[in-house]
């Protein structure tokens, strides 16, 4: 594969570029720290021996998302796949104090990751196919207290994920919505954590397999699928009263 | 940042009340802790924080390889990168780390706080040797880069210095160039310990690796019988041609009952151990993990000895200047009733550069003992063996050995605190060992 990610230098992009690489795929970096995409280039060329190029994507700078697809193109020779791991993520308590956060929240992992989203989708279905792979999240399955606002935001990618796969699946984009529970992850410390969380490591294999065969939908670690399926169930009175 | 868990542990189950902040930005979790940890492989209190502290940076996600030059043979990593990965990465391409120490589950960062060493301590020393660079972050605050040639006194006190000179950053290490990734080994029965010690010494200038087993639970005549391992990389032309495959591993999933392993059951063990072994000498290619990192095979064995844990006696004895050290040691732990699962012997070369470092000439005996309500007794009689005989222990692997037992092997204290004095005036850096063992009524 010849994959551009976008959030490889942390988390969950880390742990599954590695994989990647240490397979043989073809990579290329995005991400907005120049400092921490040029090391993490190394530690990915260290694991896979072949070079990984860079450039600098923001999903706040929406200007720059052609340049830096046009950059990877370039550097790859075209790619077929196309990973999203960067979001932001702040508790519900703090998103509600600060509306100018919350403003920025909901406008990356929503408005400017769709549009990143669309841009990667031209030059895939123009290079006639391939893999969109997006992390949504658990957070998106229903409306819930502790994630009003993010759960809003990852609602919505999902649910423009999903149009995308039925919309394009025939003309060879294939669309994966990772939705992750908890993963024990930079953005997660400091967060109590549930029954059920999850390591990047342990993940990443899952995500991979599920971008291998084009699996539209994937929860990890696996559990969070039943999890949710209750959860998604649960009346309205009961949703009311608990606090997750 | 936090990951907050109540109690943190040392390999030997030794714990202490404490946090341990993970994060992949080592720098900035570093900045308010402590000390930093990485896989909390050293037997002790070495990685545990002191008294009333609470915060420690654990690098383990601060793992990426930032170079890896291989026409050169030179590799930096970040503080948090684990051997396994390291030699992952290096071994098929035809370098191997140049220090392999007993496990590879340990962190590049803590290799060079504990200036640990391998089975070719005796051609190769300590991994300090070969480390070119390192960037610490001090405790007050800045970020330096440290060698041979740049602050060398702090260079010198960081290896082997237990992490109390600064929080190691990256280091950069220079690596061994190997023929193929596979082992040629030797191993042989000993039927004494004076053959053993033997064994090593007439090794020691034809092989890189050397290692000796013992049971040191035989009585008489037969106390210090054991297996003799010998090894080298394997030529081109006797190793297989594909790359070693990634071992499968047991684990022991829960804390075995602390009764498990009695007098009966470790001697009923170490027998069949030696007896296993063949008279004749056993030759052939090895996988390079089961030659370096035997105990690798069972994840988290430290469990077999149960909940209370157990703690490991290293220690380095002038065997040349006083023959007959390592035996006297022995009778001494045999007479203390202790019994030890686990015995390994190892005949050190010249000693390193590290102000702290723990290998000197003579032999390195190490045992591993359960805790019971007598085994502080044992190691305080073991150390007093080892004072008399003008040795020293090994910081990594202790948890109980006492102060002025320390102060009596170790000579080289008050080099290390004067760097400390300099580096860390205010005694940002500290752990529980550092406050057991090393800090002076100031």
């Amino acid at each position: 594969m010849k994959v551009v990610i976008l959030g490889a230098t942390r988390g969950m992009g880390r742990a599954l570029a590695r994989k990647m690489a240490a397979r043989g795929d073809r990579l290329f970096l995005l991400g907005r720290d120049r400092n921490a995409l040029d090391r993490s280039a190394q530690d990915l060329k260290a694991l896979g021996g072949a070079e990984v190029g860079t450039s600098h994507c923001d999903l706040e700078q929406p200007d720059g998302f052609a340049a830096a697809l046009a950059a990877a193109e370039t550097a790859l020779g075209g790619f077929d796949t196309v990973v999203v791991t960067a979001a932001l993520f702040a508790p519900q308590d703090e998103l509600e104090r600060d509306h100018l956060l919350s403003r920025r929240l909901l406008d990356v992992n929503f408005t400017r990751t769709i549009e990143f989203c669309e841009e990667a989708r031209r030059r895939l279905t123009g290079g006639g196919g391939g893999t969109l792979c997006v992390f949504s999240s658990v957070a998106g399955e229903r409306g819930r207290k502790p994630v009003v606002l993010y759960g809003a935001a990852k609602a919505g990618l999902s649910h423009y994920l999903e149009g995308l796969d039925h919309k394009f699946r025939s003309m060879g984009l294939k669309t994966v919505c990772v939705k992750p529970g908890f993963v024990k992850t930079d953005m997660t410390a400091g967060l109590d954590r549930p029954p059920f969380s999850g390591e990047p490591e342990k993940i990443a294999p899952r995500v991979l397999r599920a971008i291998d065969r084009g699996r539209p939908v994937v929860y990890v670690p696996p559990p969070w699928r039943w999890i949710m399926l209750v959860i998604r169930n649960l009346p309205r009175a009961i949703m009311r009263k608990v606090g997750f | 940042m936090a990951t907050p868990t109540r109690i943190l542990r040392g390999w030997g189950g030794t714990s202490a009340p404490g946090e341990e902040i993970l994060g992949e930005n080592l720098e900035e979790i570093a900045r308010d802790a402590v000390l930093t940890r990485g896989l909390g492989r050293s037997y002790g209190d070495s990685s545990l924080p002191p008294p009333g502290a609470h915060k420690v940076a654990g690098s383990t996600r601060a793992d990426q390889i930032l170079l890896f030059d291989e026409a050169d043979g030179l590799l930096r990593g970040e503080a948090g990168v684990s051997l396994a990965k390291i030699q992952r990465v290096i071994l098929p391409r035809g370098w191997s780390f140049p220090v392999l120490p007993g496990t590879q589950y340990v962190t590049l960062g803590g290799m060079v706080a504990a200036d640990v060493h391998g089975k070719n301590h005796h051609v190769d020393g300590t991994i300090g040797r070969h480390v070119q660079s390192l960037r610490l972050l001090l405790a007050d605050g800045r970020v330096v880069r440290c060698s041979r040639e740049e602050r060398a006194d702090l260079f010198r006190a960081t290896l082997g210095g237990m992490g109390l000179t600064g929080h190691i950053l990256e280091a950069e290490v220079r690596l061994q160039p190997i023929p193929s990734p596979w082992i040629w080994a030797e191993t042989q029965r000993v039927e004494s310990l004076e053959d053993l010690i033997l064994g090593l010494r007439t090794a020691a200038s034809d092989w890189p690796f050397t290692v000796g087993w013992l049971d040191a639970l035989a009585t008489g005549r037969g106390l210090g019988r054991g297996i003799l391992i010998r090894g080298r990389w394997a030529e081109k032309n006797e190793a297989p041609t594909n790359p070693p495959a990634e071992k499968h591993r047991m684990s022991v999933p829960f804390y075995c009952p602390g009764w498990l392993l009695n007098r009966v059951s470790m001697r009923a063990f170490n027998t069949l151990y030696f007896r296993r072994h063949p008279r004749r000498l056993k030759a052939g290619i090895r996988h390079p993990e089961s030659f370096f990192h035997p105990l690798d095979a069972v994840s988290r064995w430290n469990r077999i000895y149960g909940r209370r844990g157990f703690t490991q006696h290293q220690c380095v004895l002038p065997e040349t200047e006083r023959p007959g050290a390592t035996r006297r040691f022995l009778e001494s732990l045999v007479s203390s009733r202790a019994g030890s699962f686990l015995c390994v012997i190892k005949d050190c070369g010249e000693v390193g550069e590290g102000l702290l470092s723990f290998p000197r000439p003579g032999i390195s005996i190490a045992v591993d003992l359960q805790i019971k309500r007598t085994t502080q007794e044992i190691v305080n009689q073991l150390n007093r063996r080892v004072i008399a005989e003008g040795g020293r222990i090994y910081l990594t692997k202790d948890s109980l050995t006492r102060r002025d037992h320390f102060a009596a092997m170790e000579p080289r204290l008050e080099a290390f605190d004067a760097a400390r004095r300099r580096w860390d005036p205010e005694r940002r850096l500290q752990s529980a060992q550092s406050v057991r063992l090393l800090e002076q009524a100031r």
